[in-house]
């Protein structure tokens, strides 16, 4: 027998990693790098669920969340929403095994999509505390009340039910789950609170109540009484789909020949089409699917690239309307003007998307800062890793001193708005697993630069309308303050009455009004001039020099 | 020129702005403007001097009302100090003037540079000094020398004032010299060094005055200066550290400064020498170990000051610049201490001025 050579030792070590353990290792792929970022994705996956359950079941969402510190650096996560609840024996599948859902294999607009999410809060969980989920789940009243206690198996990838009972619940149907996780609670741009703020804005249609860790109970009632438009499935359109997946379609089609796999799994692809996909990519279109091999399956992917073949249906799509978006900010933000638009549907390799632009401006929000930029994608508020996003880039492309605001080269326009930019797809193409930023496909900010432009024309058009002509009232309320100053000291300097030279001021602002708007850039000049004058480390302070 | 010539000059101002609004007029005034495009090198006086530029200050402008108020209260604060026959500091009048505009949240000053600069104004619009008009900065800077003085009917032996010198007012027009006996006038920018001077009796071994700011050279100073060289034909050397801005206070004691242009026939002296740190002290009393590397600040101060068209032509000068960006590096007048403690008073300066080795 040969000799055990060193690629052998090392094969006895090589075992194949399961996707838990993979993910146990590299939870920050999933989003979970920090304890205030896990306690923010725990919330997030739960509210996520809740609200494509309930939309789903046609309910209008009623969310509870719970925030409560049980130790230094550990909460407990409570949602619980009024959805269409889990049958008994999905449960475990459904909490305790990663990349089990239903939302991977078909395309629909929908705010998980790799079956990853809540999974992954119960492996987090369970990583930093032991622990597992604690799931209550009722379908309808005539059904009895579940309750579980899951854990994963990380190595086999399964769900160990660690307790299982029947309970007494005051609602009908709906799904509660509790969660200890190793956590951090923050206030701030990337906090729960905000989260919850930007998800109930987006979401009118929800109410939420949530309860922080201080105790405090905040309730975001809803701004609309109708659901949204319930997203439709699709198949994948040809375009949008890469070599690997088309073979593994292939692989797993129920269909019995080539032609009636194309035409049948895709979306757009006539029985005329599918047969000259073949006849061009030299294949049989009686052969069997799986049969295809790689290199067949190239060439078939290299002619559909080459084929005209016309964009997907996008009714498939349920974009935010342009009055519910409103209706979200207004309740949420307290400004004086708000303007939205949704752009008409567009694709980006072979998917159907829409974009969604709200603006709100003025009131209390602040003069001095850069805007406040809010990105959503499915209605998912994303919260980190702004410079990454398309949304960023498409903002930044764009000359906003045309639109009233203000903006120095290569930074975020300043001044008091808020700008809500929501992308709805049935496939979002973040630049990573963890869901935070668009990619940059030319499609998708050019719909974005077209939409954010519409929204700039209307505020523009409003600042040019109300607050030019309320700055120039403020002028004039100013001069007015000013009069009886000079005129004070003027009388003193020149002997004049002080009464006679406040008359001839105030009669000649009034005279003058209509023309002090020309007036205001000539000074900015002589300013910039008095600049030049430099004296610099050595002076003493300037009344001392020379 | 009387007291009453500049209370009608301020009188005037008022008067011409109120003339202005019975005309129904938006008021206005010019004021000419001090900056470096409005300077110019006056080569027949060898001084600095303000141009022809003017910009219009305007009542009902947004941008300019409130320093055409500023102006305008800080005329009618002069006007009272003149009336009552007080003299007030810079610090004074800032606080004379300060305070929040009634139903506002605007303050008429926010820092004490605009009411400084509000003086300014008032000198060229009515062409009286800031002294003239009754106000005054603060006092820097000493003296020590053979020279009695008279000022307000007190005689004073700038040679008998113990460790702390005389220290000069920030007017100095009331000064009567009772004696001068000195060979010429050492000024020097560092207060330190003034005192090692001071405790090595350098003025009463040579026969010279000692004279120093912190800094910049105040006004007073300057005046001071231009009377002792002009009243008393006392040759002035100025002694600054090596760098730029050194050699810029050299520079306004000798041709006068942009933002005082306007007046420097009372204030420059055409006659002064730089006396050192020079390019060619620093090799010949071996200071380079004392060397401290030049910032940006400098290297961007020594571009600017070079291009002054008063030093522009000025091969010397021009030849001090070319070796201190070389070196890359400047001293500090007290570099020389590291040859012993009193070998700026021993050695260097008598050497220097027995040699005569200044730059013009």
């Amino acid at each position: 027998m040969a000799e055990k050579t060193r690629a052998h030792e090392l094969a006895e070590r090589q075992r194949e990693i399961s996707v838990s353990e993979f993910f146990a290792k590299n939870r920050h792929l999933l989003g979970f790098d920090s304890p205030k970022k896990a306690l923010m994705m725990a919330v997030k996956e739960a509210v996520d669920n809740s609200l494509d359950a309930t939309v789903e079941a046609k309910v209008l969402p009623d969310i509870y969340v719970e925030l409560q510190q049980v130790g230094e650096e550990r909460f407990k996560v409570i949602v619980e929403d009024n959805g269409p609840g889990i049958i008994k024996k999905q449960v475990p599948n459904i909490f305790g095994k990663l990349l089990y859902g239903s939302k991977f294999h078909v395309l629909k607009q929908s705010m998980g999509q790799q079956g990853i999410g809540i999974s992954a809060v119960l492996l987090y969980g369970q990583l930093t505390t032991g622990k597992g989920m604690h799931i209550t789940s009722r379908i309808s009243d005539k059904y009895p009340t579940n309750y579980f206690e899951v854990q994963m198996n990380t190595q086999k990838n399964e769900p160990v039910i660690a307790q299982e009972k029947i309970v007494e619940w005051n609602k009908s149907h709906g799904t509660r789950i509790e969660v200890e996780l190793k956590g951090s609670y923050q206030k701030g741009r990337q906090s729960v609170d905000e989260y919850i703020k930007q998800i109930a804005l987006i979401n009118p249609h929800a109410k939420i109540t949530y309860k922080t860790p201080d105790k405090q109970t905040i309730v975001y009632v809803r701004g609309v009484e109708q659901l949204p438009i319930e997203p439709k499935e699709i198949k994948p359109h040809p375009y949008g789909v890469e070599l690997g997946v088309l073979i593994r379609m292939l692989q797993s089609t129920h269909s019995s020949t080539l032609a009636g796999f194309l035409q049948n799994d895709f979306s757009r692809i006539s029985s005329q089409l599918s047969q000259q996909i073949c006849t061009e990519a030299k294949l049989s279109p009686r052969a069997k699917p799986a049969t295809i091999a790689r290199d067949e399956a190239e060439a078939l992917f290299n002619i559909i690239q080459k084929t005209k073949i016309i964009a997907p249906p996008t009714d498939c799509l349920s974009p935010i309307d342009e009055d519910a978006l409103i209706k979200g900010l207004k309740k949420e933000v307290d400004a004086e003007f708000y303007c939205a638009t949704t752009r008409p549907p567009s694709v980006y390799r072979g998917n159907p998307f829409s974009i969604q632009v709200g603006i709100c401006y003025g009131g209390s929000l602040d003069k001095e800062e850069s805007i406040r930029l809010m990105r959503f994608a499915n209605r998912v508020p994303l919260l980190y890793q702004q410079g990454a996003c398309a949304i960023n880039e498409a903002i930044l492309d764009i000359d906003w001193k045309s639109y009233g605001l203000n903006q120095s080269r290569g930074n975020l326009p300043s001044g008091p708005a808020v700008v809500v930019v929501h992308m709805a797809s049935v496939w979002v193409p973040f630049t990573s697993e963890s869901k935070e930023a668009i990619a940059h496909y030319d499609e998708i900010i050019k719909e974005i630069k077209l939409a954010l432009q519409y929204c700039g024309r209307q505020l523009a058009s409003y600042i040019r309308k109300n607050v030019k002509a309320r700055e120039q009232r403020d002028r004039v309320n100013l001069f007015e303050r000013y009069i009886p100053e000079l005129a004070n000291s003027l009388s003193l300097l020149s002997g004049e009455k002080k009464d006679v030279i406040e008359k001839n001021l105030n009669e000649v602002l009034e005279k003058g009004m209509k023309g002090l708007m020309a007036e205001i850039h000539e000074d900015e000049n002589s300013e910039i001039k008095g600049k030049n004058v430099e004296f610099a480390e050595k002076q003493i302070t300037l009344d001392e020099i020379n | 020129m009387t007291k009453k010539d500049v209370k009608n000059a301020l009188n005037e101002f008022g008067l011409d702005l109120v003339n202005q609004l019975k005309k129904k007029k938006n008021p206005s005034f010019n004021v000419p403007t001090r900056t470096l495009s409005n300077v110019f090198f006056d080569e027949k006086s060898k001084t600095l001097k303000l141009g022809k530029k003017e910009s219009a200050r305007t009542f009902f402008n947004i941008g300019q009302a409130k320093k055409f108020l500023q102006t305008v209260e800080v005329a009618a604060v002069t006007k009272n100090l003149i009336d009552i026959d007080k003299n007030s500091s810079l610090r004074d009048v800032y606080y004379q003037v300060k305070r929040t505009i009634p139903g506002t949240k605007i303050e008429l000053v926010e820092e004490q540079t605009e009411t400084d600069k509000a003086i300014e104004d008032l000198e060229v619009i009515t062409g009286f000094s800031r002294e003239q008009l009754h106000v005054s900065a603060n006092k820097n800077g000493s003296v020590a020398g053979n020279v009695v003085i008279e000022d307000k009917g007190d005689v004073i032996d700038w040679g008998k004032l113990g460790s702390g010198g005389w220290s000069i007012p920030s007017i100095v027009e009331a000064i009567q010299f009772k004696k001068v006996k000195a060979d010429y006038v050492l000024y020097m920018e560092k207060a330190a060094v003034w005192e090692r001077l001071h405790e090595d009796r350098f003025w009463a071994k040579n026969n010279c005055i000692i004279m120093s700011s912190q800094g910049q050279t105040t006004r007073g100073i300057r005046r001071l200066l231009q009377r002792l060289a002009d009243e008393h034909k006392l040759p002035i050397y100025v002694l600054t550290d090596y760098d730029p801005w050194g050699f810029y206070i050299y520079s306004v004691v000798k041709y006068g400064s942009i933002a005082l242009a306007h007046a420097s026939e009372r204030l420059t002296i055409p006659s002064v020498r730089f006396l050192g740190i020079t390019a060619e002290d620093i090799e010949k009393y071996d200071l380079k170990k004392h060397f401290i590397k030049l910032k940006d600040t400098d290297i961007a101060r020594i571009k600017q000051v070079s291009q002054y068209d008063w030093f522009k032509d000025n091969q010397a000068w021009q030849n001090q610049f070319k070796k201190m960006k070389q070196f890359g590096a400047k001293a500090e007048i007290q570099a020389l201490s590291s040859r012993g403690i009193s070998f700026i008073s021993e050695k260097y300066l008598p050497e220097k001025i027995k040699k005569k080795d200044f730059l013009d």
